[in-house]
């Protein structure tokens, strides 16, 4: 516990003093909320939207778009770095075990992401006058779903992939997927039907639903949950495994 | 005997390339054992496998009796090491870097003390990036010291150092073993061996082709020994009949006499019976680095040039 917290500690740190990642994450879907706010205002239209505001539909999307962002990129890129550059080595050699230093990525992940969604919770909020989530715990534990799910995949692709620069290439296509099909771009409505069925696919849509739910207090999402969970367990797995075969 | 390491018959192979073939060998408590040998002849996968940080492919290794497979964390926190190859976060500082690492293992020194004794105090607040290779190096000794360990293994401690920096490696290297350590040092530079290794093990494509004091393989390994000397005169051939030498060879002025036995007194003998009297009469004593060429069939020096290489041709792949 000890060496997790000092740790975490440290590499908090060594995410605060780069800049350019904090800003991409925090603060990019912050400008295209403002964006799509210009362009869409809060009026609900019974044939998008689900029938929602724009700006009440879009929030918990760019919250989970924030959370997914952190998982695909800032994880990944980091852990691959660390395990190309040696620093993994480094750290095992002195009794931190590897399961520790992706539990502080981890953390870390949850950290940002309550921080990005505290950003657009309030923008939407004060700014565009959105809904305040409706079911204060819902909203935490569903953020706290996605925000594992995504981070332990990111920890997954970050002890896989070779090198750093192929995670950062992977984490902006994922991220443009998502944004674009993920439920935080075009409204799922006007997608061509092949588009939706590619929506179905990308896991950002269930993990924006999963939000949804309790944030407008229309109930939870069971199949969007199930589907979290289930990504949840197949990337604990497929990381557990990989650890295992990392120093043959 | 106390064994600080006991490696018997260990194997390791990365695809169908063999890195370590059957490798044997003891390091004493106490002791500063030395593993010698051109790159790629399995000096580093060996030490990696001693700390658990690869699993061995097949033999046995017991390091301060434990098994670095299932002991793992013990292991780690009873051995020091300064890897090969590995680096921190380009923007840790120096302080945040030792601080972390001696929390870690709360038994060692307290990290101020390591900051003086690696001269890493100036640096005290630099980010790791910012660090040159001789800094950057000195931390990782220091961070090797950081558990008190009872093993401490240094690979290739000194590349990058500069001199002076080497000599003053050296001196704590000494210290950490004055106090109780054992060390495992890799390296390809033979004066360092030869300056501080009590034992030495020479690798030679993933085997040991031998283990002894440095003395003992110079002895072994020296069939042969030089007399020089500078001479204006050109009728030498006496000099073939005389007991033990070899050969004559002559380059301008200068003379190289190549043979065996008690060569300097002899030819010594020789000259002067014929008038000759050379001021820089004098005997070449075979070194540990003549030794290690003739063990492992590459010049110590050109380690890094061939490693060179082998990056070229992994980067124009």
């Amino acid at each position: 516990m000890r060496a997790l917290s000092e740790i975490t500690w440290v590499e908090l740190k060594l995410f605060g003093r780069e800049p350019l990642t904090v800003l991409f994450v925090l603060v990019l879907p912050l400008i295209v909320l403002y964006i799509l706010n210009g362009v869409f205002g809060n009026q609900p239209d019974p044939s998008v939207y689900e029938g929602l505001g724009p700006v009440d539909f879009y929030a918990p999307a760019y919250v989970a778009l924030v959370v997914a962002t952190v998982g695909v990129l800032s994880v990944p890129v980091h852990l691959a770095s660390y395990r190309e550059n040696g620093v993994l080595r480094r750290f095992q050699a002195s009794a931190m075990p590897a399961v520790t230093l992706l539990g502080a990525h981890v953390i870390i992940a949850v950290i940002t992401a309550t921080v990005g969604a505290v950003l657009l919770i309030t923008m939407s909020t004060a700014a565009y006058d959105g809904a305040l989530p409706n079911d204060w715990p819902g909203v935490l534990a569903g953020l706290l779903l996605i925000t594992l799910s995504f981070a332990v995949l990111g920890t997954f692709i970050g002890v896989t992939i070779p090198t750093a620069r192929a995670a950062q290439g992977l984490g902006v296509l994922l991220f443009f997927v998502f944004l674009m099909l993920g439920g935080a771009g075009p409204p799922r409505e006007v997608l061509p039907s092949a588009m939706q069925t590619l929506s179905d696919a990308v896991p950002l849509t269930y993990a924006g639903a999963v939000l949804r739910g309790p944030w407008l207090g229309t109930g939870w999402d069971g199949g969007a949950i199930a589907v979290m969970v289930a990504m949840l367990a197949a990337c604990l797995a497929l990381t557990w495994w990989r650890l295992r075969t990392l120093d043959r | 005997m106390d064994f600080a390491v006991r490696v018997d018959g260990l194997q390791k192979r990365y695809g169908d390339t063999v890195a370590v073939d059957g490798v044997t060998f003891d390091v004493c408590r106490g002791e500063i054992f030395g593993l010698l040998g051109p790159n790629g002849s399995g000096k580093t996968t060996t030490v990696e496998c001693v700390q658990g940080l690869r699993r061995a492919g097949g033999g046995r290794i017991d390091v301060l009796g434990c098994d670095p497979q299932r002991d793992r964390l013990r292991v780690r926190r009873l051995v020091g090491s300064q890897l090969q190859d590995s680096a921190l976060p380009d923007r840790i500082k120096v302080w945040e870097a030792l601080r972390l690492f001696s929390r870690l293992s709360p038994d060692g020194p307290p990290w101020e003390r390591l900051l003086d004794e690696w001269g890493l105090r100036p640096q005290r607040t630099t980010a790791f990036g910012d660090l040159s290779g001789g800094q950057r190096q000195r931390l990782f000794v220091a961070l090797a010291l950081v558990n008190d360990p009872r093993l401490v293994i240094l690979d290739e401690m000194t590349t990058g150092l500069d001199p002076a920096a080497r000599r003053v490696a050296w001196d704590l290297v000494e210290a950490v073993r004055d106090r109780g350590a054992t060390v495992v040092l890799v390296t390809h530079f033979m004066d360092e061996a030869a300056r501080l290794c009590d034992r030495v093990a020479v690798l030679r494509a993933g085997r040991i082709v031998a283990t002894a004091t440095p003395v003992e393989l110079v002895a072994s390994q020296a069939g042969r020994s030089t007399v020089r000397f500078t001479t204006a005169a050109t009728d030498l051939g006496y000099l073939n009949n005389v007991t033990g030498v070899a050969e004559v060879r002559r380059a301008g002025d200068c003379i190289t006499v190549a043979g065996s036995g008690p060569l300097l007194a002899r030819v010594a003998h020789a000259l002067v019976d014929h008038g000759e009297e050379p001021l820089d009469l004098r005997a070449e004593l075979p070194s540990l680095e003549d030794a290690y060429l003739a063990l492992t069939g590459v010049p110590a020096t050109d380690g890094g040039a061939e490693t060179g290489k082998v990056n070229d041709g992994a980067r124009a792949e």
